[in-house]
C-alpha cells in the first residue's frame, strides 16, 4: 500500500468531528425529515457528491468508496485501487 | 446557397474481367468511406498504390459525421484536403448545456491562440467523402477507385491475401500483399476471416434528423438533459453548411423504430423544438449505439481501420475522427514495410498504439452514453444529482457527461516512443500529437505543421541545429540556416509550446507525433531513437 493511500485510511478512521459529533448527527438526521425515501435517496447523492469534492483529494475519496461498500469489513491492506 | 446533390459515380469494367491492362498494386482497400479514401491518399503520397472496392457508387446518402476534430483537421492538412473542409465546414469551438429550459453550463474548447485549425468544424459526411474522392483524382497512377465492386470474400496465404469481389460484370479476383479493411461496422472482411467483435450496446434509441432551416442559432453546440420540449431523456443540436442543423433526440428503448422514422411522427418532435419556424426534413434515421473493438487490428495481411476495427457512440464525435487517426497511425509504417525500409513487426505497433486510442474512446463514449442513459437506480440518482448540484456548483459542471470531445490520444511509453529526456519541462513528451504554431518561411507566413510529417525530420533549434544522415531537418532560427528549412518563430509559440532552447531537438514521427526530444542531441542518440521508432528495434514476429 502507498504512504498516500495509508494517509487516507488513517484520516478515515480517526475521531474528527470532535465534541461536535451529536449535534452534526443530528443535523444530518434532520436534513431528512419529512423525505420519502427516493427524495432521501436524492438528498444523500447530492450530499455525497458535495463531500467528494470537498475532500478533493483522489487517494481519501477512493478509500472512502471502499470502506463503505465494504460493509464495515475493513480493507484488506494492499487494496489499494 | 449551393446544396450537395448525389450523383453516382461511373462503374467501369474493372480490367481483370475486360482484359485490359491490369493495375499493379501492393494494396487493396475495401471501403470508399472516410477511412478507406483517407488510406488511399496517405499511401499515395508515400508513394504506394492502391485498389479501393466499394459495393456502392455514392457518397453516404444520410448526413452521419458531422464533428470533425481539430487533430483530424491537421491530418487532412497533411492529404492536402484540409482547406477545402474548412472553407465548407462551420466552425465551432464553444458548447452550452441545459438543463430542463434553464443554461447550466458553458464552454470553450479553444483558448489558445495560434493555431491554424479549430476544435472542430461541422461538414456533412458527404462532403468529406466528396472532396476526398476529387483528391484521389490527383493520384490517378496511384489510386484506381471501384464502385459498385462488393468483396464477398477475403483468404490470406503466408505471403499474401487474395479477394473476391462481384462487379455488375460478374465476380473477379485479386491478389495483394495487404488488404486495409475499412468497410464500416457491418464489415464483410471482419466476417469473412471470423473474428468477434465484442463490447457493449447501450440499450436506447435515438432519433437522428437533418432539417434545413432559415435560423441564426449561433455556431455552437446545444445539449439539453430533460429537455422540457422533448419527453426523452436528452436532445443535440448542431448546425452544419448550407442552413442544415442536426437534431438528435433521445427517444428510450421501447420506441418503435419503424413508427418513429415516419415524418408525421417527426415533425411534431421538430416543431416542439423550434416553435412554428419553417423547415424541411433531409434526413431521418434512428439508431441504437455500440461500443465495442476488435481484439487486435492486424492480422497478417489484413489490417482493420476505422468502424470495422472499433465503434462507439457518437457523442464526443470519435468514430469517424478516430478512425481517421488508425490512417494517419498505420500508412506511413505500411509504406515503410512494402518499400522494404522496415520489418513487418512495425506493424505490430499500429496494434498497440491504435488498440489503445481505440479503448481510450470506448471509455469515453461509454461513460458519456451511461450518464445520458443511467442503467440502474443508483446511476440515476447520481446523475440526477449531478445535474441538479450544476447550476450552482461548478465542480458538479465538470462532472457533467453529454460526450468528452475527440482529442488525440497520448502514445507515450510504447514500443516506439524512446524515454523523455528529463531536460525538457513542457508536455510536448514523445507520443504526443505535436502542437502547431504560427512560423514565417522567409517573408511567407505559415504553420509548423506543414513542416512537419510525411517523414521523419528533425526539429532543431538554434543557428546551429542537430541534424541527421538522411533526415530533413526543420530549423527553428531568425536567419536561414544552410540545408535546413528555416522556420521564424514569429510570436515565440514554437519556443514557448515545445520548451526548447537553442541546440535542443525533437525527432517527429512521419504522422507528426513526437518520437523522441533531446536537450543536447548527439547522432548516436539520435541514431538510436530514430531506429526505434522505425521499428527496426522491434522483434520480428514470428
Ligand atoms: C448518426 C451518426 C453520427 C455520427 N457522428 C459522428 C461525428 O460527428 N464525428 C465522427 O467522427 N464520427 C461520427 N459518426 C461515426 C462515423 O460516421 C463513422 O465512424 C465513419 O463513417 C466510419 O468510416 P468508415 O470509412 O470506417 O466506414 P463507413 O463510413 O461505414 O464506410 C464503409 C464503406 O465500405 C463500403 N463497404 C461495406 N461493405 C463492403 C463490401 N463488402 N465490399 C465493398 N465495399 C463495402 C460501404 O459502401 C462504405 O462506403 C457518426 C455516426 C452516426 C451513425
Amino acid at each position: 500500500m502507498t504512504g498516500q493511500a495509508n494517509d487516507a485510511q488513517s484520516v478515515l478512521g480517526a475521531c474528527r468531528l470532535g465534541d461536535n459529533a451529536d449535534d452534526l448527527y443530528e443535523t444530518l438526521l434532520g436534513a431528512h425529515a419529512g423525505l420519502d425515501a427516493s427524495a432521501s435517496a436524492a438528498l444523500n447523492a447530492r450530499l455525497v457528491l458535495i463531500l467528494m469534492n470537498a475532500v478533493g483529494d483522489e487517494a481519501t475519496v477512493r478509500a472512502a468508496i471502499r470502506a463503505a461498500r465494504a460493509d464495515r469489513v475493513p480493507p484488506a491492506p494492499d487494496d489499494d485501487r | 446557397m449551393s446544396r450537395y446533390r448525389h450523383k453516382p459515380f461511373p462503374y467501369t469494367t474493372p480490367p481483370e474481367l475486360s482484359g485490359g491492362k491490369p493495375f499493379e498494386a501492393p494494396v487493396v482497400i475495401v471501403g470508399a468511406g472516410p477511412i478507406g479514401l483517407s488510406a488511399a491518399i496517405d499511401l499515395a503520397q508515400h508513394g504506394v498504390a492502391s485498389v479501393v472496392l466499394d459495393e456502392n457508387n455514392v457518397v453516404t446518402v444520410g448526413s452521419r459525421a458531422i464533428c470533425w476534430a481539430k487533430r483530424t483537421l491537421e491530418i487532412f492538412d497533411r492529404l492536402g484536403v484540409g482547406e477545402r473542409m474548412r472553407e465548407k465546414g462551420v466552425t465551432w469551438q464553444a458548447g452550452r448545456l441545459f438543463h430542463r429550459d434553464r443554461e447550466v453550463y458553458h464552454f470553450d474548447l479553444m483558448t489558445e491562440p495560434g493555431h491554424r485549425n479549430p476544435a472542430f468544424i461541422n461538414l456533412q459526411q458527404y462532403y468529406v467523402e466528396a472532396y476526398l474522392i476529387d483528391r484521389c483524382a490527383d493520384f490517378a497512377g496511384l489510386i484506381d477507385l471501384r464502385w459498385n465492386n462488393r468483396v464477398t470474400g477475403v483468404e490470406q496465404s503466408r505471403d499474401s491475401v487474395r479477394v473476391r469481389v462481384e462487379t455488375p460484370d460478374g465476380g473477379y479476383d485479386i491478389e495483394a500483399d495487404y488488404l486495409l479493411a475499412c468497410d464500416g461496422a457491418r464489415s464483410t472482411v471482419r466476417s469473412s476471416v471470423g473474428l468477434d467483435f465484442a463490447g457493449e450496446i447501450f440499450w436506447d434509441r435515438f432519433l437522428i434528423a437533418d432539417v434545413e432551416m432559415e435560423a441564426d442559432f449561433p455556431s455552437e453546440r446545444w445539449f439539453w438533459f430533460e429537455p422540457t420540449f422533448h419527453s426523452g431523456q436528452s436532445a443535440l443540436l448542431h448546425k452544419q453548411p448550407d442552413n442544415i442543423y442536426r437534431i438528435d433526440l433521445q427517444l428510450g428503448w421501447d420506441a418503435d423504430p419503424g413508427e418513429e422514422k415516419k415524418p408525421e411522427n417527426v415533425v411534431p418532435r421538430i416543431q416542439a423544438m423550434f416553435g412554428d419556424r419553417d423547415f424541411k426534413l433531409e434526413w431521418v434515421s434512428l439508431y441504437t449505439f455500440q461500443c465495442r473493438r476488435l481484439e487486435r487490428f492486424v492480422h497478417d495481411h489484413v489490417i482493420f481501420l476505422g468502424d470495422s476495427a472499433h465503434l462507439v457512440s457518437p457523442f464526443g464525435a470519435r468514430g469517424g475522427n478516430g478512425g481517421i487517426q488508425d490512417v494517419d497511425n498505420l500508412c506511413w509504417k505500411l509504406a515503410a514495410v512494402i518499400d522494404g525500409r522496415a520489418p513487418a513487426a512495425l506493424l505490430d505497433s499500429y496494434d498497440e498504439e491504435r488498440c489503445h486510442a481505440a479503448d481510450e474512446n470506448i471509455l469515453n463514449s461509454t461513460r458519456a452514453t451511461r450518464f445520458m442513459t443511467p442503467d440502474d437506480d443508483a446511476e440515476r440518482l447520481f446523475r440526477d444529482a449531478v445535474l441538479a448540484l450544476a447550476e450552482d456548483m461548478p465542480f458538479a459542471r465538470q462532472l457533467i457527461n453529454s460526450g468528452r470531445p475527440s482529442k488525440p490520444c497520448s502514445l507515450a511509453g510504447m514500443a516506439l516512443q524512446s524515454d523523455d529526456d528529463e531536460g525538457f519541462d513542457t508536455p510536448v513528451v514523445p507520443g504526443t500529437a505535436c502542437p502547431d504554431a504560427v512560423v514565417a518561411e522567409g517573408s511567407r507566413p505559415g504553420w509548423l505543421l506543414d513542416h512537419l510529417g510525411g517523414a521523419f525530420k528533425l526539429l532543431s533549434f538554434g543557428d546551429d541545429p542537430a541534424r541527421h544522415d538522411g533526415l530533413g531537418t526543420v530549423c527553428i532560427n531568425d536567419l536561414p540556416v544552410d540545408g535546413c528549412t528555416t522556420l521564424r518563430d514569429v510570436d515565440g509559440l514554437v519556443a514557448e509550446r515545445y520548451g526548447a532552447d537553442p541546440g535542443a531537438a525533437y525527432l517527429i514521427r512521419p504522422d507528426q507525433h513526437v518520437a523522441a526530444r533531446f536537450r543536447n542531441p548527439t547522432p548516436q542518440a539520435i541514431g538510436k531513437a530514430l531506429a526505434r521508432a522505425s521499428g527496426k528495434a522491434m522483434e520480428q514476429r514470428s
